[in-house]
């Protein structure tokens, strides 16, 4: 008997052993690697920074959490809250009506057109992609110039003229750094939906028809509650993500900054390690409050 | 009395193949009708004609003499019990039943009041705080029919509803169907592929096969006088004589249905050899082959069973031989 196939025998009759086996190298690196990075950031954000010399105090203190709360640093938390919020709202309004399609009416190559448009801009560098939109929201981007040949470049000077949402041009507006979140990240919206919709059994859908529910009823009182696992973990991707990113808002937007950039800066030119790891812990939190809010509201009890 | 539905020369056509043909059926207000046949005979699109998931390429289905035509499957007076029972996996059996009553608008006390009449009355009383996947399926059968009844439909469509439970307890639900329906007084249509519990639930049969119906009538009639050869083999199993050798016994030139429990092993008859046999509990059914025609015999309880290879001579009564005129198709 080959050696393959004895190690298959002694393995089927030890099954704890092929477990182990299995499970080892994925804990170390869960333990190890990611838990530890992780135990390390946090052991960061509770020391603090020697205002004089620059030098890290390695003290247990909570000062640096108390730093957060200053105006300056909680405006960047609120604003990275508001742009994730309302980016993941959209990802989900606009990828609802796909993953629907998508799991109910497409068939066979239709299909398969679909994963590949859902696919294929993950396939290109997230910065081409990023560099690609600020061509087309420049002010000598794309979009002018379509808007300009169609004559009606006053409803963009009208939109860029609105406070907050507006701006020089699209390319340094909130909304660009929004427009670009919610390409960036849709097709993360998309999926877990699509998966959430294609798990429910077409006669669900005939059964509330059937029992009097017209289309909107159906939607609902069916159709939503039974899709609410998927967009909420559609909804944990890109609120994260949006929550953490540091590219797009440099790329793109306001000179305003978002918690990713304020990482990168204080790790970085700042030198303040510990006020970077407090604010690498703010998404962390702010994920586990919606966790929790969302448990409480029952969007996994039809998991 | 006035038909509660009827099919006029309705074709449900996917693609090229026509999963039912040009059907015409009138089925009774009141009416326990049982749609029969084998697997894609047509019988299942027929019932999603009604219920109004399906909609006729040609022809007409009126419900209560209403063209059904533009009617939405949520603006029709019929409720379905589903094969799988389609039950709310996030919704527990009381809200579950009391669906059909939340989206038409009634106040939560009333449906829910409903809904616990509903379930006593499927004799399934105290589940209403469980969640569909902590039921049985017999359970869970209760309670799709109990989300059905409570809308108090004026026909109840049933698809395959015994299918998935055993043996037992789809006896025992044939029984409560039945007896539900008489003191309901509805219209009940339900789908199957069993004969035996078409024949023992049904007011009336349609037999279907290939999209089309091969029979209507009384269970009685389907079994005794099959319209068809279909028919014949499918419902009981007959035996189906051809043509050559009903021609020499009764001179009429149509294949004839014998039904194996009919046929006694006498001294003189048809002459035919023993091929087989096989114990079924309450009797033995023995296979014999008669001038190149297979047939198989029921021998009650106690009775001799001649060996494999013996011959032996069969006998029938006279009014056992049914001859067929019937279409031939199928």
């Amino acid at each position: 008997m080959s050696l393959p196939m004895r190690l298959s025998d002694a393995l089927w009759r030890r099954p704890r052993v092929l477990l182990l086996l299995l499970l080892v190298p994925p804990l170390l690196w869960l333990g190890i690697v990611y838990l530890g990075s992780l135990f390390a950031l946090l052991a960061q954000s509770f020391f603090s920074i020697d205002e004089f010399s620059g030098l890290i105090n390695y003290e247990f203190t909570l000062r640096t959490y108390g730093e957060l709360f200053r105006a300056a640093n909680l405006d960047i938390i609120l604003r990275t809250l508001v742009i994730a919020a309302a980016v993941t709202i959209a990802a989900a309004v606009i990828a609802f009506p796909i993953a629907f399609y998508a799991a109910r009416y497409a068939r066979g190559r239709w299909k398969a057109l679909f994963y590949l448009g859902i696919m294929l801009p993950l396939w290109s560098s997230y910065l081409v992609k990023v560099y690609a939109w600020k061509l087309i929201l420049a002010r000598e981007g794309i979009l002018n110039w379509l808007l300009e040949t169609l004559h009606l470049d006053w409803l963009l000077a009208a939109y860029l003229s609105l406070p907050v949402l507006g701006g020089n041009s699209l390319s340094v507006s909130w909304t660009g750094t929004f427009l670009v979140f919610l390409y960036v990240w849709l097709p993360f919206m998309i999926l877990p939906i699509q998966a959430a919709l294609e798990r429910i059994p077409p006669s669900m859908l005939e059964a509330a028809g059937d029992l009097g529910a017209d289309r909107g009823q159906t939607l609902r009182y069916v159709i939503l509650p039974l899709a609410l696992p998927g967009i909420v973990a559609g909804s944990i991707f890109t609120f994260s993500l949006t929550l953490g990113d540091y590219i797009i808002p440099q790329i793109i937007g306001t000179s305003a900054r978002m918690i990713g950039q304020a990482v990168y800066q204080f790790q970085g030119t700042a030198g303040n390690i510990p006020l970077a790891a407090a604010f690498a812990v703010v998404p962390i939190v702010i994920m586990g409050i919606y966790l929790t809010v969302a448990r409480r509201l029952g969007a996994f009890d039809a998991l | 009395m006035a038909s509660a539905i009827s099919f006029e020369g309705v074709t449900r056509q996917f693609g090229t193949v026509r999963a039912v043909d040009s059907l015409d059926l009138e089925i009774a207000e009141g009416e326990f009708f049982a749609l029969l046949g084998p697997s894609g005979s047509g019988k299942t699109t027929s019932l999603r004609l009604v219920a109004g998931f399906e909609r006729p390429s040609a022809g007409r289905v009126r419900i209560f003499g209403q063209d059904a035509g533009a009617t939405p499957p949520y603006r029709r007076p019929v409720n379905t019990v589903f094969q799988d029972y389609a039950l709310f996996p996030h919704l527990n059996v009381r809200d579950n039943v009391a669906f059909g009553l939340r989206v038409a608008g009634k106040p939560r006390p009333e449906r829910y009041r409903a809904a616990e009449a509903a379930l006593e009355m499927v004799k399934l009383p105290g589940y209403a705080d469980r969640k569909p996947s902590e039921l049985s399926g017999g359970q869970r059968q209760r309670v799709a029919l109990a989300r059905a009844l409570v809308n108090q439909p004026k026909v109840l469509l049933l698809d395959e509803p015994l299918g998935a439970l055993d043996l037992k307890l789809r006896e025992q639900m044939q029984e409560e169907l039945k007896s539900l329906q008489r003191s309901l007084g509805i219209t009940f249509v339900f789908v199957t592929h069993d004969q035996g519990e078409a024949l023992s639930m049904a007011d009336r049969v349609a037999v279907f096969n290939e999209g089309r119906i091969q029979q209507v009538g009384t269970p009685v009639e389907v079994y005794d006088s099959p319209a068809t050869p279909f028919v014949a083999d499918f419902v009981g199993s007959s035996n189906v004589l051809p043509s050559s050798i009903v021609a020499r016994l009764t001179g009429h030139r149509h294949p004839a249905s014998l039904r194996p429990e009919r046929i006694r092993l006498a001294e003189a008859g048809l002459a035919a050899t023993v091929t087989g046999a096989s114990f079924l509990g309450a009797a033995t059914r023995l296979f014999v082959e008669a001038e190149g025609a297979r047939m198989s015999v029921l021998l009650p309880k106690g009775a001799l069973v001649p060996d494999t290879g013996s011959e032996v001579r069969l006998d029938w009564d006279a009014d056992a031989l049914h001859v067929m005129t019937g279409a031939q198709d199928g």
